[in-house]
């Protein structure tokens, strides 16, 4: 990832942050106030820095998630679905194997979360690659599904007789992976930031040099661009629509480790803050890109947990401006082409790639230009 | 109307796309423009129509100087432009095409009848045979253009400037063409032609402008030039137009096809034996794209019926993959969609359909790729194949078509072949570049690989074909020998006529 790329996302997140602002002066409070609040927290030591990181760890898995399936040219939506049904198959293998010893239980419980992810996506790429139906509808059904499902089965299988919170029993203590808290001085152990958020980095770096050093990466990158080329390539795209379906739902159900083995030790019904979801939203504000993902992961991270003493402490704004802030981010993200004549006065080499996108759209608008003018509509 | 652009210079970000042109083109004539891809000639004629404002320059129509800043001003002063993509709306009639943005009746009831009546008596005047009820999508390519060409004329034009007209016509199609702008040339109206054909510009223009890389470097007589001098001036060396070829000596049979049925390919049989080029001509849509794709592997088996036998080994069953695994190689016709994946570099499109095996791919299972493998080969097709610029780390989308299509035929070249599928090899290509891949193609076959060419340039295939087939509606319509046989009687072929 080149530097330059960064500078896009990094002006939406300046943006978002200024419009904020004015958001906060109409409501009536110091916008200086509000942010050295948000900021100040959610980068204090232990406990913001800490909390911040756990929060950020669910975001790069769905974050990763999002980004190898729309490398691969597909839409996931249903990262939010996946992650629950891995959880839920998390707590299951914990609880039921509770007996086994912990080199042989945390790698079950792991490979449960990533199989069980794997094969709730793997059911939009299958009805995609079998009958050509839509993954965006069908992810975003199997959400509803997986939802109501592992509810049902929390509710009626799992729950302890008696408990009166939707959750299910225990997983076993060998099953634990530790908090970071254990092995670094100063962060107390009561902050759940675990052992799974070194995992989302390991992810990090494997889901770059599987995208970048691999022939499957390849394969991926050369489908989500152009299939027919890669039809042409001797790849098979129904294959690959498979096959990079399960690895994005796998992404996603690596979120099961940090919360049932890192943080409740159980599984916890609706414990998703929207996870799946705001996972769309890394990868975009992180151009699909490891390094990105990382870093709109933190910032999302960073809003969440500065949300809350913005909350207590100030007189008028609620916590809904890191919502706010968050949509703002999204929006000048997804408003690139009002950043564009910008970016070509800053970058004026790279022509190559920019240039060339530019092109296409050009050519398009001229082609729209010649009909309007010929038939007298004047400059369009 | 007597039309000529005077010291016009036009810039593009760093491109001099129109350097100090002087262009004359004398009323009642039929004037081409001729130059390779990106040489500035529809940049000129798109100033002259006000698509775009001269930097600096004039234009002068019958020998006034005016200003003309939109296409509007153009079409006021007499001049029509028919695009190489037509600006048609599909769904409408052809009359209301032509109406379109100059409605005749008054602002609120649309006066249709007396439009259609008129455009009846230009249609008849010029001989352009057009039903004005008809809907633009029920009318062939052919007859578009001719709406398109009584576009302008309803709109007066007394200049018709026509954008590589020919591009999407049949050769009789093309005849008839140039029989209406001659018919147009003697009812006093003036032509501009934008082509790269030079044998067009020999048969139908009487002056010929000849431009490179911006500049006018030639304006000549056509009855006092020829296509060697054209295509020296176009390319700015000596260029040959016709490689040279010794006859074929062909070996066993490399490809068996026998009654292959698939979508719009009918029952085809013919063999392609080592060390031999068969040429497939046609009009696009024959069926020619069906069969090459059916022969690469890249449709579903179950649509394919019939026998295809490579080196006696039954093909059919193999996926795309396992084909070039076994020595078939293919240069698609469409390098945009299936040839490139544009915003990959060139060093990773070098290995696209070997990537998955050693060199490209290392490491336990061939699971990494190697890169200094991959640029060893991105450098090696770079290096053979004259790809510009010779920088591995661009992205295939900054190449030009003729380079671009120089990466795809060295990789596929790489490969090494035993049978080569190529179609489509120089469309939108220069002519240097041309020559350059018609030595490769050539090379290939001495090599003793076997080639099977498809290719709607006529000439094209008659210069590299040792054996050529027409296709038409799906269905081998004939077989001749390319270098006896006359155009005409290919062109007969190629329209389902008989011998």
């Amino acid at each position: 990832m080149k530097l330059r790329e960064l500078l896009f996302p990094l002006l939406a997140v300046v943006c978002a942050f200024a419009v904020g602002a004015i958001v906060v002066l109409i409501v009536g409070d110091s916008p200086l106030q509000v942010y050295s609040l948000l900021l100040g927290s959610a980068l204090s030591w232990p406990d913001g820095i800490g909390y911040t990181l756990f929060f950020a760890t669910p975001l790069i898995f769905t974050g990763l998630a999002v980004a190898v399936a729309l490398r691969g040219g597909l839409l996931n939506i249903g990262a939010e679905g996946q992650l629950y049904v891995a959880a839920f198959a998390t707590a299951w293998v914990g609880i039921k194997f509770a007996g086994l010893p912990s080199f042989l239980l945390v790698p079950l419980c792991c490979l449960a979360a990533v199989l069980a992810g794997a094969a709730w996506a793997a059911i939009p790429g299958v009805l995609k690659a079998r009958f050509g139906s839509h993954e965006v509808i069908n992810t975003i059904m199997l959400n509803f599904v997986a939802v109501a499902l592992v509810g049902y089965l929390t509710q009626y299988e799992y729950r302890v007789a008696g408990d009166p919170i939707m959750e299910s029993a225990p997983i076993g203590e060998t099953a634990h992976i530790a908090r970071l808290g254990r092995f670094i001085p100063g962060l107390p152990e009561r902050i759940p930031l675990n052992v799974a958020f070194l995992l989302a980095l390991v992810a990090l770096w494997l889901v770059y040099v599987l995208l970048w050093k691999t022939k499957w990466g390849y394969e991926i990158r050369a489908t989500g661009q152009n299939p027919a080329a890669a039809e042409y390539g001797g790849i098979s795209i129904r294959r690959q629509i498979v096959l990079t379906m399960a690895i994005s739902g796998a992404l996603a159900g690596m979120v099961g480790i940090n919360e049932v083995l890192g943080y409740r030790y159980r599984y916890y019904d609706g414990f998703s803050d929207n996870y799946g979801f705001t996972g769309i939203a890394v990868a975009l504000l992180g151009r699909n890109h490891p390094v990105g993902i990382l870093l709109a992961a933190l910032l999302f991270a960073v809003l969440q947990r500065g949300g809350v003493p913005v909350d207590a402490f100030t007189q008028l704004v609620s916590k809904d401006i890191v919502q706010i802030l968050q949509a703002l981010v999204i929006l000048f993200v997804a408003a690139e082409a009002m950043f564009r004549p910008l970016q070509k006065w800053i970058g004026g080499r790279g022509k190559g790639e920019a240039g060339g996108k530019g092109k296409g759209e050009n050519a398009m608008r001229q082609e729209v230009a010649v009909v309007g003018q010929q038939a007298g509509v004047g400059k369009i | 109307m007597k039309l000529e652009l005077r010291n016009v210079t036009k810039r593009f970000g760093a491109v001099l796309a129109n350097d100090h042109l002087n262009i004359t083109i004398d009323s009642g004539t039929i004037h081409a423009i001729v130059g390779e891809n990106g040489a500035g000639k529809s940049t000129a004629m798109r100033i002259a129509y006000g698509f775009y404002t001269a930097d600096s320059g004039e234009i002068l129509v019958n020998d006034e100087v005016r200003e003309i800043r939109a296409p509007r001003d153009a079409i006021a002063l007499g001049i029509g432009m028919v695009h190489q993509h037509f600006m048609l709306v599909r769904p409408m009639t052809v009359t209301e095409n032509i109406v379109l943005g100059a409605e005749p009746g008054s602002a609120v009831a649309l006066d249709l009848r007396n439009a259609a009546a008129a455009i009846r008596a230009l249609s008849e005047d010029f001989r352009l045979t057009v039903d004005p009820d008809a809907t633009i999508e029920t009318l062939s390519v052919g007859q578009q253009q001719r709406v398109e060409v009584l576009k302008a004329l309803y709109r007066r034009a007394e200049l018709l400037i026509l954008d590589e007209p020919t591009a999407v016509l049949t050769p009789q199609e093309v005849e008839e063409f140039f029989s209406i702008l001659r018919r147009m040339r003697s009812q006093g109206k003036t032509v501009v032609i934008i082509t790269h054909k030079l044998s067009e510009v020999l048969a139908i223009s009487d002056r010929v402008t000849v431009m490179r890389d911006g500049r006018v470097v030639g304006n000549l007589k056509t009855s006092e030039t020829n296509a060697a001098e054209l295509a020296r001036l176009m390319v700015g060396r000596e260029v040959l137009l016709r490689v040279a070829k010794s006859p074929a000596t062909p070996g066993p049979d490399v490809l068996t096809v026998r009654n292959l049925s698939v979508q719009r390919v009918h029952g085809v049989s013919f063999d392609v034996r080592a060390g031999e080029i068969v040429g497939i001509a046609g009009v696009e849509g024959n069926g020619q794209t069906e069969l090459i794709e059916a022969l690469a592997g890249l449709l579903p088996e179950s649509q394919v019926t019939g026998t295809i036998t490579f080196s006696g080994r039954d093909l059919r069953t193999l996926d795309a993959r396992r084909r070039r695994e076994i020595g078939i190689a293919h240069v698609p016709e469409d390098r945009h969609r299936r040839g490139l994946v544009l915003e990959f570099s060139l060093s990773e499109n070098s290995i696209l359909g070997v990537h998955y095996r050693p060199p490209a791919a290392s490491g336990v299972g061939a699971m990494l790729l190697d890169q200094k493998a991959i640029d060893r080969r991105a450098d090696l097709v770079i290096r053979e194949f004259d790809v510009r610029p010779p920088n591995p780390a661009l992205p295939a989308r900054a190449l030009s078509g003729g380079n671009q299509q120089k990466l795809i035929i060295g990789r596929e070249f790489e490969l090494p072949p035993i049978l080569l599928l190529i179609s489509q090899p120089t469309r939108g290509v220069d002519i240097g570049a041309i020559e350059f891949i018609h030595r490769k193609i050539i090379a290939m076959r001495d090599a003793r690989c076997a080639v099977l060419l498809v290719s709607a340039e006529l000439e094209e295939v008659t210069a590299l074909a040792d054996r050529l087939l027409v296709l038409h509606n799906g269905r081998i319509a004939g077989e001749v020998d390319p270098s006896f046989a006359t155009a005409e009687e290919i062109g007969l072929l190629m329209t389902g006529g008989r011998h």
